[in-house]
């Protein structure tokens, strides 16, 4: 008898049905979960010691306070989500070493709490500096020798973009290792949404991370919807639909025309930047914004779209696409192009499935990671490629590229008229010491959020896992023993989000 | 003779001004195949121009290595440049073997730019020396070779000998070695200037770079002269190459002048049509292709010993 209580995606249960079990259970349960049964950790948090859960006798002899660790699976073959929690008190055995796919949710657990994961392999903040030592002071992974080098990057970069330290152990041009060090983003966000939802909340998760406005608003409207019980009409979902992939198709050649861009392959790079532009007005001719924002709302849409906007943006989808198609064979016939693709920052399938990569990455590696697919029965069939290098995770995008302008051009095509969002009205309070759980297959990868209300309905906790939390390590992974040089392009077919992670 | 003497210094001039139009004019042409306007062909006369109303910043870690560096560099290309022949007129400094010195004043400039590199004590430095020393002495190798397979061709022991005697009658005869001797020398001249497939000096990603790690710590007026430097090493390599492949006009030097810097302006477009239709090489190949462009050349003194008439 399985210990965990299975929820459908964006589905929600009271605080006192949350299924809670010794540590000893909780480990085995999690452990075969993830090791044999093909389960993905979505989210794996605590919650502080004020839940009602609190009142039972826990192991704790101690006056200390209790935690509720709560963990969340995605279990793709039962097309579910699983929610499991236990209690700690300060301490517990980490599961990282058995499990490596915990890895970066315990370093989380324990800057956060303070709750010790036992026998972690590699206990250090993931965001925050030491609290004990100046601030961007840590420990290090070094090595030793006299033809070792040690080359760090970062925090600023060159270029505009996040900022992030990455240090590299070096022999020559080889790399040993990579380490990553994050949390420069970070901005507190989770703790910002603890009491909302408010007039703040939309604005603070369409900016989580900016790239992904769409997909964030997707979860948490999905989550509003549910715990509220809010129908949205059908022009309502394909309108979001179409925000949602315009939002990938944007994303996804923008990376593409970054990847050329890396290898000096000029003509893919200029022309995929341009024809993001375009794709982002795309989404501007929706919502007014070329990131989304402000288009998806509980309910439904905020902006309408009428007959002569759709026949002209399905136009413009039309001819993206076509500009699209030249653009990326133009880079994808270029043997030189290939030459630098290929084998570069391979991840096999056995690594990607240990650490639990997501998204395109897991994709590029083998594993069948789609959250469109593994949560319902819809016969979708996810974009694989076995490779695991660049090229793989380039050829992952330029397939997921193909079907959701395919998906655009359905939708725009089919239409139909009626409502596109609901007229129920949002009550001012959600129902109390409720946990609802949501996850949307973004550009990235999957994001999860999971919300608990308190007893007043507020929210209580919000928990936010991004698909960059699960992949900085594979891209850390990627780079052992390949080229310094070829790091720009592995990181670009990564293309990882830094406040997405940071928060 | 006076005549001569006056075309070669014009020659010079036009040389040591037009030099900075040649990365101009590469960018023009890989904005052109990248569907973008780009930025204007005199955009290195502007950066030069700018850099030297800057004052030049300098690393509390660097010594007077680094900043006698630049200076070298300049020096050194541009005496390197008084060897080489202009429009068909010997320079009055060339001598029996101008061209080892032509090729170690080369590398005494690269030899200061890595030990500036290094001074810095910056880990893309080191790492930009590094490359720039292996790939170096590979290039070098390169050059030599071709150097010695003109001398066979040529029998002649200085620059303004191999380069000026070329002429259709060597094209006739030994055609197979003189391509495969061009052939080279085009490598060895993405190699030393720094462009694609070799390097990339549009790259802002410094875990890449190879010439421009190097730089990473110049600025003010050190940077605008290693920036001309690098632009005149260009033109003297893409002069030598269109010496070698561009059969002599007969008549006036005037005319024959004009001709070269023309050509040599199209070698240029050359040099950014070839970096805009292919990517960077990863860095195990580079090595391959500079010893098979010096794999190219001693092919042509095999073919040179053996058919020779």
């Amino acid at each position: 008898m399985s210990p965990f209580l299975t929820l459908k995606n964006g589905g929600s249960c009271s605080m006192s049905a949350l299924p809670q079990c010794g540590m000893d259970e909780f480990r085995s349960a999690s452990l075969q979960a993830v090791n044999q049964e093909q389960c993905r950790v979505s989210a794996f948090f605590a919650l502080g010691n004020n839940c009602p859960q609190n009142t039972q006798k826990g192991e704790c002899t101690k006056e200390v306070e209790k935690s509720l660790l709560v963990e969340i699976l995605l279990d793709p073959q039962q097309k579910c989500l699983r929610v499991l929690s236990t209690e700690v008190c300060e301490k517990y055995p980490s599961l990282t070493a058995e499990a490596p796919a915990f890895h970066w949710f315990e370093r989380e657990l324990f800057e956060e709490t303070g709750i010790l994961p036992e026998g972690h392999p590699w206990l250090k903040p993931i965001r925050f500096a030491d609290k004990n030592r100046e601030p961007g002071v840590t420990d290090y992974f070094t090595m030793e020798g006299e033809a070792v080098h040690e080359v760090a990057v970062g925090p600023v970069h060159a270029g505009v973009i996040e900022p992030g330290h990455f240090r590299f152990q070096c022999m020559g041009e080889d790399v040993f290792s990579l380490e990553i060090e994050l949390g420069y983003q970070h901005r507190g966000i989770e703790k910002m949404l603890v009491g909302g939802p408010d007039v703040r909340t939309t604005h603070i998760l369409e900016t989580a991370a900016g790239d992904t406005s769409v997909a964030a608003m997707l979860n948490y409207c999905g989550i509003l919807e549910a715990l509220c019980q809010i129908e949205v009409p059908a022009r309502g979902v394909a309108l979001r639909r179409i925000a949602l992939e315009l939002e990938r198709i944007a994303n996804h050649i923008g990376d593409l025309g970054a990847l050329a861009g890396d290898v000096a392959f000029l003509p893919t790079s200029s022309f995929c930047g341009r024809i993001r532009g375009d794709f982002l007005n795309m989404t501007a001719r929706l919502c007014g914004n070329r990131f989304g924002r402000g288009l998806v709302v509980p309910g439904g849409v905020r902006y309408e779209l009428d007959k002569a906007g759709a026949e002209e943006l399905l136009k413009k989808v039309q001819v993206g696409e076509k500009e699209l198609q030249e653009a990326l064979s133009l880079m994808f016939d270029e043997p030189t192009v290939l030459d630098r693709f290929e084998n570069t920052g391979v991840v096999s399938t056995e690594t990607a499935r240990q650490i639990g990569l997501v998204g395109v990455a897991g994709r590029a590696s083998g594993l069948a990671v789609d959250c469109r697919g593994d949560l319902s029965e819809n016969g979708f069939v996810p974009a694989v490629e076995q490779g695991g290098d660049v090229l793989s995770r380039a050829l992952v995008r330029r397939r997921e590229l193909e079907a959701s302008l395919a998906e655009v051009k359905g939708l725009l095509e089919s239409l139909r008229g009626g409502e596109s969002r609901s007229t129920a009205v949002l009550p001012t309070a959600l129902p109390n010491d409720t946990l609802c759980v949501h996850l949307t297959e973004a550009w990235r990868g999957e994001i999860c959020h999971v919300a608990i209300t308190d007893g007043q309905g507020r929210f209580r906790r919000v928990k936010i896992v991004d698909p960059s939390f699960h992949n900085w390590f594979g891209l850390a992974m990627a780079l052992r023993n390949q080229q310094i040089s070829d790091f720009p392009i592995c990181n670009k077919s990564f293309n990882l989000s830094y406040c997405g992670h940071d928060l | 003779m006076e005549n001569s003497l006056l075309v070669w210094l014009v020659g010079l001039l036009v040389a040591l001004v037009g030099a900075p139009l040649l990365p101009g004019i590469i960018n023009k042409v890989k904005a052109f195949f990248a569907g973008r306007r780009g930025p204007s062909v005199f955009q290195l006369y502007y950066d030069i121009f700018r850099l030297c109303h800057k004052a030049s910043v300098y690393s509390k870690t660097t010594t007077w290595v680094f900043r006698l560096a630049s200076v070298v560099v300049c020096a050194t290309t541009i005496c390197a440049m008084l060897l080489l022949p202009f429009a068909g007129c010997a320079s009055p400094l060339f001598f029996t073997g101008d061209l080892i010195l032509f090729l170690y004043l080369m590398g005494t400039g690269r030899f200061f730019t890595v030990l500036a590199a290094l001074d810095t004590g910056s880990s893309f430095e080191g790492m930009g020396a590094s490359r720039e020393c292996q790939f170096a002495v590979l290039a070098e190798g390169a050059l030599l070779a071709a150097f010695g397979a003109l001398i066979l061709l040529t029998k002649h022991l200085s620059l303004y000998g191999i380069l000026n005697q070329m002429d259709m009658r060597f094209w006739s005869l030994d055609g197979t070695a003189l391509l495969l001797v061009a052939a080279g020398f085009f490598v060895v001249i993405l190699t030393e200037c720094c462009r694609v497939p070799i390097d990339d000096p549009d790259t802002h990603l410094e875990l890449t770079m190879i010439h421009e790690a190097m730089i990473l710590d110049n600025s003010g007026v050190d940077l605008a002269l290693i920036h001309y430097a690098a632009s005149l090493k260009m033109w003297c390599l893409l002069l030598m190459e269109i010496l070698l492949v561009c059969p002599r006009i007969p008549g006036s030097p005037w005319f024959a002048l004009v001709g070269e810097v023309l050509c040599v302006l199209v070698g240029a477009v050359f040099v950014g049509v070839v970096e805009s239709v292919i990517a960077r090489f990863r860095f195990v190949k580079v090595p391959q292709i500079i010893s098979a462009a010096m794999g190219a050349s001693l092919l042509a003194i095999v073919l040179l010993s053996l058919f020779q008439k």
